[in-house]
């Protein structure tokens, strides 16, 4: 057995509550959340999370196969527009 | 001849090193499997009696995912990261590498051989 099975996963504790009452109430809500690192449960399932990305909150619709899974993995913090070149100055000088 | 799970044995070779020509099973499998069938991991795969190889096939068979049902495997999980949308998936689709390594340098495994970028001007050695 590894040391990380034994510590089992990780969830923040303020998440894991309020899931938990979201649950006992039957209710479905937008959980806004910046801890990133918390583990997918089972119980999160079905759950839409507002995860964010260090500047905005990235809506993540937990599912099935998500579990096991980390918020974090479904809201990307990096932004790739593109290198720049010939093509992307072309396409600055005459916007048409 | 030898034909196990699909593939053809070397002849000239020890079984121990023989089975890791089959996709999946590597040197700790493949003396796994011998010490299992009993048969001596030094015997050359032309030597095999024909019990001793249909011993072998049917210990696969049973235990071990080799060949195509573990490239389908390999291949499900990866489709599995690409269509949750995760990082993980995303750095699969475009080619990148997915365990956190660098990209400014090297990737070369992962990226394939270096394409010609438009404008940039060659270092050349004096």
């Amino acid at each position: 057995m590894s040391r990380s099975i034994k510590k089992g996963p990780f969830v923040q504790e303020a998440l894991l509550g309020k899931v938990q009452t979201l649950n006992a109430k039957n209710e479905k809500k937008v959980v806004k959340t910046w801890s990133r690192s918390s583990t997918i449960l089972p119980e999160f399932v079905g759950h839409t999370f507002a995860v964010h990305n260090g500047n905005k909150f990235v809506p993540v619709y937990a599912t099935e196969n998500m579990v096991g899974h980390k918020l974090g993995e479904f809201a990307p913090t990096r932004l790739f527009r593109g290198h720049s070149g010939k093509l992307v100055a072309d396409k600055k000088a005459k916007p048409e | 001849m030898a034909r196990i799970a699909g593939v053809d044995l070397p002849r000239e070779k020890r079984v121990e090193v023989a089975l890791t020509y089959i996709f999946g099973i590597g040197r700790p499998t493949s003396v796994r499997l011998l010490s299992e069938s009993g048969v001596s991991p030094d015997t050359r795969v032309r030597d095999l009696s024909d019990t001793e190889v249909a011993r072998l096939r049917q210990l696969i068979e049973r235990s071990v995912r080799v060949e195509g049902a573990l490239r389908t495997e390999v291949a499900m999980n990866i489709k599995r990261l690409m269509d949750i949308g995760s990082y993980r998936g995303s750095r699969h689709r475009k080619g990148l590498p997915v365990r956190g390594q660098r990209t400014h340098t090297n990737a070369r495994t992962k990226k394939g051989p270096r394409r010609a970028i438009a404008g940039k001007k060659k270092v050349t050695k004096k």
